[in-house]
C-alpha cells in the first residue's frame, strides 16, 4: 500500500477515534441524572495519549470542558503514574483546579491495555446532581462549604470498586443514588471507549496509538498556525465591565496574535468576589479558548495540537485565576462571560468575522418553595408541596456582522430549556407569558437578539423563593460598529417591585414574577438598516 | 396475459423527488415500473405509472383488489415552504414559543447559524386569553370575545388554515374545541387543525410545531388526494385506496386528509417495512436495513421482525444533517438516521488538507463528473467509476454514457494535492463514506443499547450494494444480503404494511401509584378512537398493542415499555416497574436501585394481522459460479490494481458461489464482494452474502 495510502487509513483512524468518544458521550448524556447534563451537554469525553495529551474529544453542549479536560489527565497521571496502571484500574476526582472548576463535576480516568501496557486513557466528566454542603451557587465563602472534596485517588483498583469511597460520596449528598449511578455511569462508558478502541487498533492492525496521535497534533497544530496567519499581527486590548456579584467585575483582555499562537492575556482583569463566582484557572483557559476558536480554526478538532496554539495567562488571584479554596461553585457565571471578553479583542483584528455582545450568561430561573417558605400560613404550610426546579433560559445573541443576532438563544452555552409543560407537571407553578420582549435587542444596521420575558406564579398563591444568579442588569451587551446597545435584563414582581439581580428573594403569595432577560448588542449604524429588514421589525415590534 | 377476478390484485405507488415507483402484485407474482415524478401535478404522473403496468400485463382496473400509496409530496411543501397560507392561534402570552423553540445552537462553533424559520410567521400568530392547568383544570376560561375578534385579520391576511394550540391543550381540548366551534360558524371553509388532537402530548413547542406543520400542508394534500381519488374512479378503479404513514401503517384517504403531517416519512417506511419483510422470510431476529441512494444514507433497525419505533422526527433539516437544525414533528414514524452520503455525495479537502465526502451532494442535477452534464468536483459515483466497481457499458441501464475523461481529469486534479493518482482517490472516497456511515450506524447502535456486530444488514437503493459490504465489515457484521427488487424498495415495502392506526397522548403518573383504573378507561377510549378510524377501512381481525413511556424521576430521557395484553390491575403497579428495570438494563447494561420511575405517555397500536410471510431456504450449492467477464479494479484490500470477476445477476442461481473479489451486476445496481466475503442465492434470488470463516 502506498504511503498516500496508509495517510488515508490514518485520517479514517482519527475520524473513528472522534466518533467513539461521541459514542462515549451519547451514553453519558443518556444515563446522566442532573438536568444540566441531559438537558445542557454539561459533561465530556476524550480519548488521550499515555503521556496525557489529548487526541480527541467529544463536541458537547458547554464549552466549559475543553481545555480543562484536556489538562486534567496531566494531573492523574502525575498523581498515578501509566507504568503502575492495571487493567480494572479508574481514578476519580472532582478537584476544581484539578478536572473542570467546580465540586459537582466529577473527572474518571480509565486506562487502555493492549498486551499489558497502556496505550491510551480515557476520562469523561458528567456534572452530578448534588455534591452536598452549600452545592452550586454563590452563597458558599469557600470551597469547603461547597460540598465533599474528592482528590484524585482509585474508583476501582483491578475491577474491584473503592467501596470506602463511594460510601464517603454516598453520606456527603443529597442525592445518593443518582452520584453513585452516575460514577457507574462514567465507569462503564469509559470501558465501552476502551472496548471500542482496542477494537478499532485490531481492525486496523495497530499496536500503539503513538504514530497516530502524532499525526493528529502535527495536522491540527499546522491547520490552526495557517488560520492564525491569515489574521493581522499585533495585540489587540478589550475591557468588558459585568455586573459581578455585589460590586462590577472588569474583565480586561490583551490579545497577542504571533506567526505560530495567540496569547491572551487577563491581566489587570479584577480581583477575587466573596461569592462563589471566582473562576479556576483551568475553567478560564476553556471558555477563552472557545472565544478564539469561534473565529479562528473553528472546524479544527480539540486535541493537544490545537489547543496548545491558543494560551492563556492570568494573574494568580484575579477573578479568573482564583487560587484553593476561593468558592467556585458558580464559575460559570464569569465563565459564560469570557468569549465576549475575547471576541471584543479579537474583533479588532477580525471585524468582519466577530459578533457584537450579547446576553451570554444563561437566564435560569431558579425558584423553590414549600413547606419550609417564609410567608405561608399554617394551613398552607400543612398542604404546601415542595418544589425546587431550575429553567434553562436565555437572553438575545449579539448581532453578527452579516445577520440578526439570535433571539432568545443561548451562547456561549449550548443549553436546551425544559419546556413550560413538563416544569408546571413537576411544579405548582403556573407560566403566563414567554415570549419576545420586543425591542430589546440593540439597534443597527443588523439588531442584536432579542431578550424574553417570562412570567410565572404559585398555582395555589402561595409564596415562594427566588435565588436570583442574572448578570447584565447593570451593565448592557454592547454593539458594535455603530451598533447600539441592547436592553439590560429587569427582574421584578407584578405587583411593581424591582427585585435584585443576585441572591435569594421572597415572592410574595399572589404575586407573580416577571423575568425580562437582555437583549444583544447591534453591529453597524441603525441608519444602514435595509428596508426588508425594517418591514421584518415591524411584526416584531421593534422600533 | 390477461386473469380476471383476482381481488388479490394490489398495487402499490411511492412518488419520490425524481421517480414515481410503482409494483404490481398477484400472489408470488410481482411486476416493477418508474416513471418521472410530475412535480407539478403528481397524480398525473401516478396515472401514468399506473396506465403503464396495467398495459404491460394487460390487467383492467377493475381487477385490481388495492391501492397502495406513499408521497413524500407533504415532506416537499414543509421543506420548500409551498403550502397554505397557515395562521396559529396559542395561549395569550405565548405567540413566540413557536419561534423561541429549544433556545439552542445546533452548531456548537458557527456563530453565523440561522434557525429554521417558523411555519407560521410572528405576524399570523395570533393569542386569545385563556389557561388550562397541568391536570387539565381550567385556570383562565376561554375569552369568545376574543376568539372572534380575529376572524376579520384571518378574512384580511386570506388565511386558509389555522392551527390551534393552547398550553395543556392536551389534557383539556375543551378549548381548542370551543376556539374551533366559533371560527367554523364564521369561517366554515377555513381548514383547522387542533393540537390537541394531532398530537395530544406533552412538550408544548414540539406540539405547536407539529400542529402547525399538519395545518401547513393540510389544504395541499387535500386537494391532492380529492383529484387523485378522482382520476382513479374515472379510470376504472373502484378499490380502497390507502395511505402509507410514517409509521409503515396503511391508512385511510379520509384520515391522511386530516392528519397528512402523519405521512412525511412514508417513502423511507416503506424501505423499513422491506427490510423487516426480508427479516421475517429469512427468520432473521436482527437486521440493520441500509438504504443507500443519490443524497443520503439511511440506517434502520429492526428487532424481531419488527423496525424501530419513534414518537419524534425532525423535517427539513437547514443546516445539512445536523440534528436540532429541522422543526421537530410529534407522529409516530419509523426510528431512522439519514446520513448526508450518498452517489452524489461531493468529495473536498478542507482545512487541515484532509479529504472530506458529504454530506454536500451532487444530487442527480449536475450531479457527479462522470455525468457529463457540468458536475465538477469529484462525487463517490465518480471514485466508484474508476476504481472499477461501477461498470459504465450497464450504469443506468446504458441511459447514458459515463465520461471517463472529465472524471479522470477532475479526481486527478484533487489527488494530485494529497499525493494520489485519480484511482487511489476513488478508493479513498469509497473508504470515508463508509467509514462516516459505519460510524453514524455505530453511535445509533449504542444510543439503542444494540449490538450492531449481531446484526445482518439488509441492503438496498441505488448506491448500498456498492458499499454495503465494506459498511458491514467495518461494523463486524457477518452477513449482508442484498433482496431483489431493490431498486423500487419503498413500493415493494408498502405492499407489506398493516391497516393500523398509532395514537399516543402523555398522561403523567407514578408507577408504583398508578391508577390503573384510570388507565383502563383512557385506554379503551384511544382503543376505540382508533377502531374508529380503522373500521372505515376494513372488517378485519385487529390485533393490538399497547405501550408507556416511562424513565426514572427526574431524568430526562424515556425509554418504551409494552403493556401487558389485558386490562391492568394493582399488581402492574409493581410489574410495570420491573419491566422497566428490564429494559433499561438492557439499554444501559445496569439499573439504579431504590430509584422509582415515573409514566408520561401512553401510545397504542390497533392494526390488521400482518400478512404471513414466506419463508425462504438459505443458499445450499457449493458450486463455483462462472464468471461471465473480468475487469480491472482496485481492491481495497491492498489498494492495487487487480483483477475483479463479474457475474449477471439474471444469471445467478441457488446453485451458484462466488467468492470475493466480484461484483454481481443488474439493471439498477452493482453488488460488490470484498475479498474475505461469498455469496450464494437464496431460494427468494436474494444475494446472500457472508463473511468467511476464519477471514478478517
Amino acid at each position: 500500500m502506498s504511503d498516500a495510502m496508509s495517510g488515508i487509513r490514518r485520517q479514517l483512524m482519527w475520524n473513528r477515534l472522534i466518533s467513539v468518544v461521541e459514542e462515549l458521550a451519547q451514553t453519558l448524556i443518556r444515563t446522566a441524572f442532573s438536568t444540566s447534563t441531559r438537558e445542557a451537554g454539561d459533561l465530556s469525553a476524550g480519548v488521550f495519549a499515555p503521556d496525557g495529551r489529548m487526541i480527541a474529544q467529544a463536541i458537547t453542549g458547554t464549552p466549559g470542558h475543553i481545555n480543562s479536560m484536556a489538562a486534567s489527565v496531566q494531573h492523574f497521571i502525575r498523581d498515578y503514574p501509566v507504568e503502575g496502571m492495571q487493567p480494572g484500574d479508574v481514578f476519580v476526582t472532582n478537584d476544581p483546579w484539578k478536572a473542570s472548576g467546580h465540586l459537582n463535576d466529577f473527572t474518571v480516568v480509565t486506562p487502555a491495555h493492549l498486551d499489558g501496557r497502556v496505550v491510551a486513557l480515557f476520562a469523561a466528566t458528567v456534572h452530578v446532581a448534588d455534591i452536598g454542603g452549600l452545592g452550586v451557587g454563590t452563597e458558599a465563602r469557600d470551597v469547603y462549604q461547597e460540598g465533599i472534596y474528592v482528590p484524585i485517588q482509585p474508583l476501582a483498583q483491578r475491577g474491584v470498586i473503592n467501596e470506602t469511597l463511594m460510601r464517603m460520596i454516598r453520606c456527603n449528598v443529597r442525592e445518593p443514588v443518582q452520584v453513585e449511578g452516575d460514577l457507574h455511569s462514567l465507569m462503564v462508558s469509559n470501558q465501552g471507549g476502551v472496548d471500542r478502541l482496542l477494537g478499532m487498533m485490531r481492525e486496523f492492525g495497530q499496536t500503539d496509538l503513538m504514530e497516530l496521535a502524532e499525526y493528529i497534533f502535527v495536522t491540527s497544530r499546522e491547520g490552526m498556525i495557517r488560520a492564525i496567519q491569515a489574521l493581522p499581527r499585533g495585540t489587540f486590548h478589550n475591557r468588558m465591565t459585568i455586573d459581578g456579584f455585589d460590586s462590577p467585575v472588569d474583565l480586561v483582555v490583551a490579545a497577542t496574535i504571533e506567526d505560530e499562537r495567540i496569547l491572551i492575556d487577563f491581566d489587570g482583569t479584577s480581583g477575587l468576589s466573596q461569592a462563589g463566582i471566582n473562576v479556576p484557572k483551568c475553567y478560564t483557559d476553556a471558555y477563552t479558548s472557545f472565544g478564539v476558536r469561534c473565529v479562528v480554526g473553528p472546524r479544527i478538532p480539540n486535541n493537544a495540537g490545537s489547543l496548545g496554539v491558543v494560551q492563556v495567562v492570568a494573574p494568580e488571584g484575579c477573578i479568573v485565576n482564583a487560587p484553593h479554596p476561593a468558592p467556585v461553585a458558580a464559575r460559570h457565571m464569569i465563565g459564560q462571560m469570557l468569549p465576549d471578553a475575547v471576541l471584543g479583542a479579537l474583533y479588532q483584528a477580525v471585524p468582519d468575522l466577530v459578533p457584537a455582545e450579547g446576553a451570554s450568561c444563561l437566564w435560569n430561573i431558579r425558584v423553590a418553595g414549600g413547606p419550609g417558605t417564609p410567608g405561608l400560613t399554617a394551613s398552607q404550610r400543612l398542604n404546601s408541596r415542595r418544589f425546587g426546579i431550575t429553567t434553562f433560559n436565555a437572553g438575545g445573541m449579539g448581532a453578527r456582522p452579516v445577520s440578526d443576532g439570535l433571539s432568545a438563544t443561548s451562547f456561549p452555552a449550548g443549553v436546551r430549556n425544559v419546556p413550560l409543560e413538563i416544569v408546571e407537571t413537576m411544579t405548582p407553578l403556573v407560566f403566563w407569558r414567554k415570549e419576545f420582549r420586543e425591542n430589546s435587542g440593540g439597534a443597527g444596521k443588523w439588531r442584536g437578539g432579542d431578550g424574553q420575558i417570562i412570567e410565572l406564579a404559585h398555582a395555589e398563591d402561595e409564596p415562594f423563593t427566588l435565588n436570583a444568579t442574572f448578570e447584565r442588569v447593570d451593565n448592557a451587551a454592547r454593539g458594535r460598529a455603530g451598533g447600539e446597545n441592547g436592553k439590560p435584563g429587569v427582574v421584578r414582581l407584578a405587583s411593581g417591585k424591582i427585585l435584585k439581580a443576585k441572591g435569594r428573594q421572597a415572592v410574595p403569595a399572589g404575586d407573580r414574577l416577571i423575568v425580562e432577560m437582555p437583549g444583544g448588542g447591534g453591529y453597524g449604524e441603525p441608519e444602514q438598516r435595509g428596508a426588508g429588514m425594517k418591514a421584518r421589525d415591524k411584526a416584531y415590534g421593534r422600533g | 396475459m390477461s386473469i380476471t377476478g383476482n381481488t388479490d390484485l394490489r398495487i402499490a405507488v411511492d412518488i419520490g423527488g425524481t421517480f414515481t415507483d410503482i409494483v404490481l402484485q398477484q400472489g408470488e407474482r410481482r411486476w416493477t415500473g418508474k416513471v418521472l415524478t410530475t412535480v407539478q401535478r403528481p397524480a398525473e404522473g401516478f396515472m401514468q405509472a399506473v396506465q403503464q403496468i396495467l398495459s404491460e400485463t394487460g390487467f383492467k382496473p377493475a381487477q385490481v383488489g388495492g391501492i397502495i400509496h406513499g408521497t413524500t409530496l407533504g415532506t416537499n411543501a414543509l421543506i420548500e415552504r409551498k403550502g397554505a397560507r397557515t395562521a396559529f392561534l396559542t395561549t395569550g402570552g405565548f405567540r413566540d414559543v413557536l419561534e423561541i423553540g429549544y433556545e439552542n445552537r445546533f452548531d456548537q462553533y458557527d456563530l453565523m447559524i440561522e434557525k429554521p424559520e417558523p411555519l407560521v410567521p410572528r405576524a399570523l400568530r395570533f393569542t386569545v386569553p385563556e389557561r388550562i392547568g397541568a391536570n387539565g383544570n381550567v385556570i383562565l376560561p376561554l375569552d369568545v370575545a376574543g376568539v372572534k375578534a380575529i376572524v376579520p385579520d384571518l378574512r384580511r391576511e386570506k388565511v386558509t388554515s389555522l392551527a390551534i394550540g393552547f398550553l395543556q391543550g392536551f389534557t383539556n381540548p375543551a378549548h381548542e374545541e370551543q376556539a374551533r366551534d366559533i371560527l367554523l360558524a364564521e369561517m366554515p371553509e377555513l381548514s383547522i387543525t387542533l393540537a390537541a388532537e394531532v398530537c395530544p402530548e406533552i412538550r408544548e413547542y414540539d406540539r405547536f410545531s407539529t400542529a402547525c406543520a399538519n395545518a401547513y400542508i393540510r389544504p395541499i394534500m387535500q386537494t391532492y388526494l380529492d383529484d387523485l381519488e378522482q382520476k382513479l374512479r374515472a379510470a376504472g378503479f373502484n378499490c380502497p385506496i390507502f395511505l402509507i404513514t410514517s409509521s409503515g401503517a396503511m391508512t385511510s384517504v379520509d384520515v391522511a386528509k386530516r392528519f397528512p403531517v402523519r405521512l412525511v416519512e412514508s417513502g423511507p417506511a416503506g424501505g423499513a417495512l422491506l427490510a423487516a419483510q426480508v427479516a421475517q422470510e429469512c427468520g432473521l431476529d436482527k437486521v440493520l436495513s441500509f438504504d443507500m441512494g443519490g443524497t443520503t444514507a439511511k440506517i434502520c433497525f429492526i428487532d424481531k421482525g419488527l423496525p424501530q419505533m419513534s414518537r419524534s422526527f425532525e423535517v427539513g433539516r437547514v443546516y445539512r444533517f445536523t440534528k436540532g437544525s429541522g422543526l421537530p414533528l410529534r407522529i409516530p414514524v419509523i426510528e431512522m438516521i439519514e446520513i448526508g452520503a450518498g452517489g452524489g455525495s461531493i468529495a473536498r479537502v478542507n482545512d487541515l488538507g484532509l479529504l472530506t465526502v458529504g454530506p454536500d451532494s451532487a444530487g442527480s442535477e449536475p450531479g457527479p463528473v462522470c455525468y457529463g452534464r457540468g458536475g465538477s468536483e469529484p462525487t463517490v459515483t465518480d471514485g466508484d467509476f474508476l476504481t472499477g466497481r461501477i461498470d459504465p457499458e450497464r450504469f443506468a441501464r446504458g441511459a447514458f454514457k459515463l465520461d471517463r475523461a472529465k472524471a479522470e481529469a477532475a479526481m486527478g486534479q484533487m489527488g494530485a494535492g494529497l499525493q494520489l493518482n485519480a484511482g487511489q482517490l476513488g478508493l479513498a472516497i469509497a473508504e470515508t463514506i463508509e467509514e462516516t456511515m459505519a460510524n453514524a450506524a455505530r453511535v445509533h447502535a449504542i444510543e439503542g443499547g444494540r449490538d450492531v456486530g449481531a446484526y445482518t444488514m439488509v441492503a438496498f437503493g441505488g448506491a448500498a450494494p456498492l458499499h454495503a459490504v465494506a459498511v458491514a465489515k467495518r461494523l463486524g457484521i457477518q452477513r449482508i444480503i442484498v433482496p431483489s427488487s431493490a431498486g423500487v424498495g419503498s413500493a415493494v415495502g408498502f405492499l407489506q404494511a398493516p391497516i393500523a392506526f398509532d395514537l399516543a397522548q402523555s398522561w403523567y403518573q407514578r408507577t408504583r401509584e398508578l391508577d390503573f383504573e384510570a388507565a383502563n378507561r383512557r385506554l379503551a377510549a384511544m382503543r376505540e378512537q382508533a377502531s374508529a378510524l380503522i373500521r372505515s377501512a376494513t372488517q378485519a381481525k385487529l390485533v393490538e398493542r399497547g405501550s408507556i413511556l416511562m424513565r426514572y424521576i427526574g431524568q430526562g430521557h424515556e425509554i418504551e415499555v409494552e403493556l401487558p395484553d389485558r386490562p391492568l390491575a394493582i399488581g402492574d403497579r409493581d410489574a410495570l416497574h420491573g419491566l422497566f428495570i428490564d429494559a433499561y438494563t438492557k439499554l444501559y447494561g445496569r439499573s439504579i436501585p431504590h430509584l422509582e420511575s415515573e409514566i408520561l405517555s401512553w401510545s397504542l397500536r390497533l392494526g390488521t394481522v400482518p400478512a404471513e410471510v414466506q419463508p425462504l431456504a438459505p443458499p445450499v450449492a457449493k458450486a463455483a459460479a462462472k464468471p461471465d467477464l473480468q475487469r480491472d479494479w482496485i481492491d481495497p484490500e491492498n489498494g492495487a490494481v487487480s483483477t475483479l470477476s463479474i457475474c449477471e445477476r439474471a444469471k445467478l442461481d441457488g446453485g451458484k458461489t462466488l467468492a470475493g473479489p466480484a461484483a454481481v451486476v443488474e439493471a439498477e445496481t452493482t453488488t460488490i464482494v470484498l475479498r474475505g466475503f461469498s455469496l450464494g442465492v437464496n431460494s427468494g434470488g436474494y444475494l446472500v452474502i457472508d463473511r468467511d470463516t476464519g477471514g478478517v
